[in-house]
C-alpha cells in the first residue's frame, strides 16, 4: 500500500514538477511570477483535446497544443511583461491575475463547463511488479514528463540560448553588456515555459481522465507552492518541490482521508514560507537590502 | 577639539561573507563641527553610516551616542536619539509632497511635547508646522511645498531628502555624497545650504567624492581604505598625507 | 424597498468593507490575497455566537471581528520576514487553510461542507451593514489625515528608509494588517447574517481575489478607492447584462488594460483634492 501511495505521489509529483519548473523559470529570469500559468496548464490540455476531435492524429495534435499553448504565453508576454518592466512587481502579477480570468472565462464559454476527457488512445496493459501496480499509460506519461524535465535542465545547462537565459536570470545588465539580446531571451523563456505547463496541463489530463475549463486553478497553485517549498529559483528545486507537494497529497487522501489533502498541502506551504523561504534546496540568501 | 563627543565608534569590524567591509575603525565625533569621510570607492564609508544607523550589525566593537550602546538598538530607536540621514542614491517618498516629507520626518521625533497620534497639544503642533515652514525656506523648497516628490527635478529631490532629515530635528547629520549628481551652481548652492544647517548648531559628518565640498567645509577629515581608517585630521593635513595620496593615486613606482 | 435594491445595497455594503480590508495593509506596502480566510473567521464565529450561544447581533460581530483581528495579528508577525509576492502567497495559503478548517472542522456546529443554515430568521437590515461602513469611513478619513497616516504611506513607499525616519515599521505593518483582518472579520459576519447561511466553499481565493480587485480597480493610494472600486464592481455587473456569460472576460481583459494605462486605479490623492481641477494647475496623474 505504501509503495503504491509513494508511486502514485510520484507520478502525480511529476506533473507538478514541470508547472514548478514553469514559474521557476519565469520567476529566476524576471523575478515575476506568472499567475496565468495555470490557465495555459488548461489551455493545453483543452486545446489537445479539441484538436483529437477534430480529427488530427494524436501525436501531432497535442504537440501543436503544446505549441500553442507557447504562443499564448508569448501573448501574455506583450501585455503583462513588456509594458510594465519598470513598474512595481505588483503591477505584473495583478495584471496576469487578469489574463487568469479571461482565460478561465473564455474557455467556459467556447468549450463549455462540463468535465471532458481525453478519449482512449491506447489499450493499457497493467503491470504488477511485486507490490505495485502500474498501467502502461502511467509509465508513458511519467516518461514523458522525465524527458522534458531532463531536456529542460540539458537545455538550460548545455545549449548557448541557455547560458543565455542562465545570465539574464543572473545579472539583466551584465548580460546585455555581455552581449546577450536579453529581449529575446525572455520571449524565448516565456514560450518555453509556456509549452512546458501546456505539456503539463495534457500529462495531467490524460493521467487524471479531466478536463475542463477549471482544471488549471489549483494545479496553478501547487504549483506556485512547489516552487517555493523546493527552493526559488533553483531548477531542480522544483522538481523536488513538486514531489514533495504530490507525495504530501496523495499520502495524506491515504491516510488522512480526501478533506484533509488541501490542508496538508497549503499548511505545507505557509510553514515553508514563514520558516524557511528559501526551500529546500533554495540557497537564496535573504537579502538585505542596498542602502 | 572642543565640544562634547556625541558619536564614538571603537573598533568596530565588519565582514560580509567573508570580506571585510570595515576593519578595526575607531573614531569620534564632537559637537559642533564638520566632518569628512572620504575615500576611494569601495571604502566602506556608506557602510561605516549603515552601521551607526543600525542597518547592519556590527560583527565586533562598539558604537556609543549619547551614552547608549547603538549596536543593542535597532534603526528607528537609534534615529530617535537624534541621527539623521540622506543616502547615496535618493531615496524619498514617491506619493509624498515636499511638506509631507518634511512633516514625516517630524513624526517620530522625542521633541517635547508628546508623540501620541491623539496629542491635543496646539501649541506643540503650531510649533511643528512653523518649523517645517522654516525649513522650506531655508532650503527654498517652499514654492514645491505641494509637488509629489516623484515630480521634481533631480537637485531639487537632493535637498527634499535634507529637509525630511532637517524635520527629524537631529543633533547630528550623516550626508552621503550630497553632491552627486549636482552641477556648479547645484554644488554652490549646497555648502552654502550646508553652512547655514551649521549654523544651526547641527553637526554634520559628510560622505563626498567632491574635494570642493570636503575641503570647503569640514574641519576634520576621515580617510577611509579597504575598510580601515588610514589617516585623520585637517584638511590641509590631508592634504599632504602620503598614504592618502597612495590610496587615492595607487603607488608610486 | 424592493429586495432587489435591498440585495444589491447590502451586497455594495460588504464589499465596500471587504475592499477597505484589502486596503489596509496594503496601505503599509502588504498584499493580501487571503482575507477571505478573515472574513469566514468573522462569519463562523459570529453565527456561532448567534445561534449557539443566542447573543445578540452587536457583540457576536464585535467578537466575529475581535477573532479575526487576533488572528490577523498573529499572522502578521511571522510574516513580516516575507516581503512582496511571497508574502501574497503566505496569506494566500493561510486563506485556503481557514477554509479548509471549516470545511472539515467544528462541522458539528458548523455543518461543514452541507453548509450552516437557519443564522437568524431575519436578515440584518441595510442599517447596521451601512452603519459599519459609515463607521469605518471615518476612521479611514481621521487616518488618511493624521500624522498615523502619513507614517503608513511611507511606509508603503519605502519601508527601510521609513525605519530610518523611525518609524517603527513593525508595529505598523502588523497593526495594518490586523485591522484589515478584523474589518473582513466584520464584513463577514454581517455576511452571515445578511444571507443566513454559509459554507466554506464560498471563501475561496477568487473570492480573496475579488477584493484586491476592487482597490486595485478603484485606487490603490486612497480610501475612496475601494469604495469606489467595490461600487463599481458590485453595479457594473448588473448594467452589464448584455455580455452575459462574458464578463468575466470582460474583467479579465479590463485589469490587464487597466494594468498597463493605470496601475495605481482610478483614483489617487491628486484627483481628490479640488485644486487639482484648477485651470492651470500642472498636477501629475496617478
Amino acid at each position: 500500500m505504501f509503495i503504491q501511495q509513494l508511486f502514485n505521489g510520484i507520478m502525480l509529483g511529476s506533473t507538478y514538477a514541470l508547472i514548478a519548473i514553469a514559474f521557476t523559470l519565469l520567476m529566476g529570469v524576471l523575478n515575476m511570477l506568472n499567475f496565468a500559468i495555470g490557465e495555459v496548464f488548461m489551455l493545453g490540455a483543452i486545446i489537445g483535446l479539441t484538436l483529437v476531435k477534430l480529427g488530427l492524429p494524436i501525436y501531432p495534435a497535442l504537440i501543436l497544443a503544446v505549441i500553442i499553448a507557447g504562443l499564448v504565453s508569448l501573448v501574455i508576454e506583450r501585455f503583462s511583461f513588456r509594458p510594465l518592466r519598470q513598474a512595481p512587481p505588483l503591477v505584473p502579477l495583478l495584471s496576469t491575475i487578469g489574463f487568469s480570468i479571461l482565460f478561465q472565462n473564455t474557455a467556459e464559454n467556447l468549450w463549455g463547463s462540463e468535465r471532458d476527457q481525453f478519449p482512449q488512445w491506447m489499450e493499457p496493459i497493467d503491470f504488477q511488479m511485486g507490490p505495485l501496480l502500474i498501467s502502461s499509460t502511467q509509465i508513458i506519461i511519467f516518461a514523458t514528463a522525465v524527458l522534458l524535465m531532463v531536456g529542460l535542465d540539458l537545455f538550460i545547462q548545455r545549449t548557448r540560448i541557455g547560458r543565455g537565459i542562465r545570465s539574464v536570470a543572473e545579472n539583466i545588465e551584465t548580460a546585455s553588456i555581455l552581449g546577450v539580446d536579453s529581449n529575446r531571451i525572455i520571449a524565448i523563456t516565456f514560450f518555453v515555459t509556456g509549452a512546458l505547463a501546456g505539456a503539463s496541463g495534457i500529462l495531467f489530463g490524460l493521467s487524471f481522465s479531466i478536463v475542463s475549463p477549471f482544471m488549471g486553478i489549483e494545479p496553478g497553485i501547487k504549483g506556485i507552492a512547489a516552487m517555493i517549498v523546493g527552493g526559488m529559483g533553483n531548477l531542480r528545486g522544483a522538481i523536488v518541490g513538486g514531489m514533495f507537494i504530490g507525495i504530501t497529497e496523495v499520502f495524506s487522501v491515504a491516510y488522512l482521508g480526501a478533506p484533509a489533502k488541501d490542508f496538508a498541502v497549503y499548511g505545507a506551504l505557509f510553514l515553508a514560507l514563514i520558516i524557511r523561504p528559501q526551500g529546500i534546496l533554495g540557497m537564496i540568501q535573504a537579502e538585505k537590502e542596498r542602502i | 577639539m572642543s565640544g562634547e563627543p556625541i558619536l564614538m565608534l571603537y573598533s568596530v569590524h565588519k565582514s560580509f561573507g567573508g570580506v571585510e567591509a570595515v576593519r578595526d575603525l575607531t573614531l569620534s565625533i564632537c559637537a559642533g563641527h564638520i566632518y569628512g569621510l572620504i575615500g576611494p570607492n569601495g571604502a566602506g564609508k556608506t557602510t561605516v553610516f549603515n552601521l551607526i544607523t543600525g542597518v547592519y550589525p556590527c560583527d565586533l566593537g562598539s558604537i556609543r551616542m549619547a551614552d547608549k550602546e547603538l549596536t543593542q538598538l535597532k534603526p528607528h530607536q537609534i534615529v530617535r536619539l537624534g541621527l539623521a540621514r540622506t543616502f547615496q542614491t535618493i531615496r524619498l517618498f514617491a506619493n509624498l509632497t515636499t511638506w509631507e516629507h518634511v512633516r514625516v520626518g517630524q513624526s517620530q521625533s522625542t521633541r517635547p511635547g508628546g508623540r501620541g497620534i491623539f496629542s491635543l497639544d496646539r501649541a506643540h503642533k503650531k510649533r511643528l508646522k512653523e518649523e517645517a515652514h522654516r525649513i522650506l525656506d531655508l532650503l527654498g523648497l517652499w514654492e514645491v511645498r505641494f509637488r509629489k516628490a516623484s515630480t521634481l527635478p533631480y537637485g531639487i529631490q537632493r535637498k527634499v531628502e535634507i529637509a525630511r532629515a532637517l524635520g527629524m530635528g537631529p543633533k547630528l547629520l550623516l550626508l552621503d555624497e550630497p553632491a552627486a549628481g549636482l552641477n556648479i551652481q547645484e554644488t554652490e548652492d549646497l555648502l552654502k545650504t550646508l553652512g547655514k544647517i551649521y549654523e544651526l548648531g547641527i553637526t554634520l559628518l559628510i560622505i563626498e567624492h567632491d574635494m570642493r565640498v570636503i575641503m570647503g567645509l569640514c574641519r576634520h577629515i576621515f580617510v577611509l581604505n579597504f575598510g580601515q581608517k588610514i589617516a585623520e585630521g585637517t584638511p590641509d593635513q590631508i592634504r599632504v598625507n602620503e598614504q592618502v595620496i597612495e590610496a587615492y593615486l595607487g603607488k608610486e613606482e | 424597498m424592493s429586495s432587489y435594491y435591498l440585495d444589491l445595497f447590502s451586497a455594495m455594503g460588504i464589499n465596500i468593507l471587504l475592499a477597505l480590508s484589502v486596503y489596509s495593509p496594503l496601505a503599509t506596502g502588504q498584499l493580501s490575497i487571503g482575507n477571505a480566510g478573515f472574513m469566514a473567521i468573522g462569519a463562523y464565529v459570529s453565527a456561532m455566537l448567534t445561534v449557539h450561544l443566542h447573543l445578540p447581533l452587536f457583540p457576536s460581530l464585535i467578537a466575529g471581528g475581535v477573532f479575526a483581528g487576533v488572528v490577523g495579528v498573529l499572522v502578521g508577525f511571522p510574516a513580516l520576514r516575507i516581503k512582496g509576492i511571497f508574502l501574497a502567497m503566505v496569506t494566500l495559503a493561510f486563506g485556503e487553510i481557514v477554509r479548509n478548517f471549516f470545511l472539515n472542522f467544528l462541522t458539528s456546529l458548523t455543518g461543514g461542507a452541507y453548509g450552516f443554515r437557519g443564522i437568524g430568521n431575519r436578515p440584518v437590515s441595510l442599517f447596521w451593514i451601512w452603519g459599519c461602513v459609515a463607521f469605518f469611513l471615518i476612521l479611514f478619513f481621521f487616518l488618511s489625515r493624521s500624522r498615523l497616516g502619513l507614517t503608513m504611506m511611507a511606509t508603503h513607499d519605502d519601508d527601510t528608509v521609513s525605519e530610518l525616519i523611525g518609524i517603527n515599521v513593525v508595529h505598523l505593518k502588523v497593526g495594518s494588517f490586523g485591522l484589515g483582518a478584523l474589518i473582513a472579520g466584520i464584513a463577514g459576519g454581517l455576511y452571515a447574517h445578511y444571507y443566513l447561511y454559509l459554507e466554506p466553499e464560498f471563501f475561496n481565493v477568487w473570492q480573496s481575489i475579488h477584493m484586491v480587485l476592487y482597490v486595485i480597480m478603484g485606487g490603490m493610494l486612497t480610501f475612496w478607492g475601494p469604495v469606489l472600486g467595490a461600487s463599481i464592481f458590485t453595479l457594473l455587473p448588473e448594467s452589464l447584462r448584455f455580455l452575459q456569460d462574458w464578463r468575466g472576460a470582460f474583467f479579465g481583459a479590463f485589469i490587464i488594460g487597466l494594468m498597463i494605462a493605470r496601475p495605481s486605479g482610478l483614483l489617487t490623492r491628486e484627483i481628490l483634492r479640488l485644486d487639482f481641477w484648477l485651470p492651470g494647475r500642472r498636477g501629475n496623474l496617478g
